[in-house]
């Protein structure tokens, strides 16, 4: 067992001719993800060929599910186009939406999760660096490398830096169960608390390990779901604490985030949870 | 992007929001031109990217032209939170104040809406008010499929105890202001004090206003309502070359790829002692060039007795980020210590790359900061 992608996995890839998508694609068939198609509008009866693996482009992501059983997508097309891509795909029955494209405005994912939450459709991202399962599928752009096989989930609003914390573990033998990069951007599909649930009833996952960054209060609102819903133990760091204050303008800002928003604020938070905060890093393992 | 009152309050404007006359001036003898035509009583405030300009005695009410000029003359230049007023508004003063409002809407990241905030205790220590007093700031979520609906502005006039005769205009005030914030892509609009004038009318006699910087591509207007002159050469530069770069006054600069890790970088090296002289993200993706640039603007602060190359490769490739190094290097010559870390995509091939670069390398972060901060204190064998 694992999380959200794994050995059922069957994988679209939309912009699969792009520069970053094909190289991207060889990447997770190489790591043996299931990739069953690819979308690219107007390129449609191409076939993306990769290390002996051939897989069919389509012109439309309901024609690729039609055709292959897609159930999961990974958008690597640029933000202009990126809403339209996961319209289309919740559109199309896709259960798994990733996102990795970054700069899409924030009222257009507004109206985009309003939208995904009438449909039963999950998404992450956007702006993220998908997520994998080790020994199993990887949808995005986490190194296949870095990871191995185990118990530990790892769920991060950052980027390189869960590569960072995964590499680490993976040095010292801990393997992992789902690495989850849901992305920092303000107004996103799946969340902490929908990724801490998830893993507090995967019966693989033996403890959790959670990556946030300053602003915003999710972290807060992460530490008050440990404390109620979670029996398995969970680890945390949250970077950003030497960060100068930016320049606010206006007050609005102040008044809705108060002392949440810092890193003081989080780690505090997450202490009185009984989360264990690492100072760096490199320190989580110990503190496992 | 954040937008100046003067450029805030005109957008405010264009959708109904009524706004005291005014106009900009760069100059004392401008600001009192333009004061002698607004008719003598003006207010000249400082527009500057910053909250707190009150406090900090960039607003000032004069009475006649000549007390506007002397006014201006003392707000111009001034300092304000490190940035440099270049720029005056002068407004008409409001005909008497008889009570300031708090108005703003923003996004609710949380429940992922539009929220409109809203207090009757308006004015310069609204956070006060907002820490002391939660319940005094009304909070009404929008719908985008709806919009603003009466029943929600009569909700908030009617919570704030405003005046009956002017909930009429305060709704139509509300539905400009959220057609300014949907219609501009905005972060925040904010209107405090919107006050209710001696003859009775509402007047927003300040805004504040930001724009989402993903959306600035569709609308062209507001991208070119940027402020130059308010950013930092250094950030600037960084800007044009898509790397997001903070100048900060440490001795130890910094590159990496990835906010969120940029960040613990700067944050294990002050753990271990030193002290970052620049936040600096090459993004995802990350060319050659784009790494010489990063590179350069931190070599060109003075500061800095090391740098510190952190790159974890995902779609950032390792041995494109060393070829940036190099290209730099080139270009610059320079003695200042380097620590490179490179990981995950193609770091091999970078290491191979920086190989005879005579540059220290490091495995993990914590090796790699221990090593930069040894280097900035000159203690490199």
């Amino acid at each position: 067992m694992s999380i959200l992608v794994g050995n059922n996995t069957r994988l679209l890839v939309q912009g699969i001719t792009g520069r970053e998508g094909s190289f991207h694609t060889s990447q997770m068939i190489d790591y043996g993800t299931n990739v069953v198609a690819g979308v690219t509008p107007g390129k449609g009866g191409q076939v993306f060929e990769s290390g002996g693996t051939e897989v069919p482009v389509f012109n439309t992501v309901k024609k690729a599910v039609e055709e292959t059983g897609a159930n999961t997508t990974c958008i690597f097309v640029p933000a202009r186009f990126a809403v339209d891509a996961i319209y289309e795909a919740a559109d199309a029955g896709i259960e798994l939406i990733v996102c990795l494209t970054e700069y899409i405005p924030v009222l257009d994912m507004i109206k985009v999760r309003n939208y995904l939450d009438t449909l039963h459709t999950n998404l992450i991202g956007p702006n993220c660096p998908g997520l994998i399962t080790p020994g199993e599928a990887k949808v995005g752009i986490i190194p296949g490398s870095i990871v191995m096989p185990g118990n530990v989930g790892v769920v991060s609003k950052s980027g390189t830096l869960t590569y960072e914390v995964v590499f680490a573990l993976t040095e010292r033998g801990i393997g992992q169960s789902t690495c989850v990069g849901i992305g920092g951007d303000p107004i996103k599909g799946l969340n902490f608390i929908d990724v801490l649930q998830l893993f507090e009833e995967d019966p693989q996952t033996e403890q959790v390990i959670l990556i946030g960054e300053i602003g915003g209060n999710a972290e807060e609102l992460a530490a008050e779901y440990i404390a109620d819903n979670m029996n398995k133990p969970v680890t945390a760091f949250i970077a950003g604490r030497t960060a100068p204050p930016g320049r606010r303008m206006g007050h609005a800002g102040a008044i809705v985030e108060g002392k949440s928003g810092t890193a003081e604020g989080k780690v505090e938070a997450l202490r009185a949870a009984d989360v264990k905060v690492a100072d760096h890093p490199d320190q989580i393992v110990d503190l496992m | 992007m954040d937008l100046h009152e003067y450029q805030a309050k005109r957008l405010f404007a264009e959708h109904g929001v009524p706004i005291p006359d005014g106009k900009v001036a760069y100059s004392p003898a401008e600001a009192r031109d333009i004061a002698q035509d607004l008719g003598g009583k003006v207010v000249v405030k400082a527009q500057v990217h910053t909250g707190g300009r009150g406090k900090a005695g960039g607003v000032k009410l004069a009475n006649t032209a000549d007390e506007a000029e002397e006014a201006a003359k003392a707000i111009l230049g001034m300092d304000i939170k490190g940035l440099t007023v270049n720029k005056v508004l002068i407004d008409e003063q409001a005909p008497g104040i008889d009570q300031e409002i708090y108005l703003a809407i923003l996004i609710d990241r949380a429940r992922r809406l539009p929220m409109i905030m809203a207090s009757a205790a308006g004015g310069m220590d609204i956070e006060e008010v907002a820490d002391k007093t939660p319940e005094k700031i009304i909070k009404v979520h929008i719908d985008p499929n709806l919009g603003v609906r009466g029943y929600q502005t009569n909700y908030i006039a009617d919570a704030m105890d405003l005046p009956k005769e002017l909930w009429r205009d305060f709704a139509k005030l509300v539905m400009g202001l959220y057609e300014t914030f949907m219609a501009n892509d905005a972060s925040l609009t904010e209107i405090n004090p919107l006050v209710i004038t001696g003859e009775g009318k509402l007047l927003a006699v300040d805004g504040k206003m930001s724009v989402d910087d993903n959306a600035l591509a569709r609308h062209p207007r507001l991208a070119e309502m940027r402020d130059l002159e308010e950013e930092p050469e250094s950030e600037r530069e960084a800007r044009m070359a898509g790397i997001n770069f903070i100048q900060l006054d440490g001795n130890i600069g910094c590159m990496v790829n990835g906010a969120g890790l940029a960040m613990s970088t700067m944050d294990i090296i002050k753990l271990f002692g030193g002290d970052p002289a620049n936040f600096l993200d090459i993004g995802g993706g990350a060319k050659a060039e784009q790494v010489a640039t990063g590179l350069r603007l931190i070599l060109s602060d003075p500061n800095v007795e090391a740098v510190l190359f952190n790159i974890f490769g995902g779609i950032t490739r390792g041995d494109e980020v060393a070829r940036g190094i190099l290209e730099a290097l080139e270009e610059i010559g320079t003695d200042v210590p380097m620590v490179v870390r490179l990981a995950g995509t193609n770091a091999e091939q970078g290491r191979e790359i920086l190989k005879d670069a005579q540059m220290e390398t490091a495995e993990t972060l914590s090796d790699a900061a221990e090593k930069a901060v040894a280097a900035a204190k000159g203690e490199v064998e």
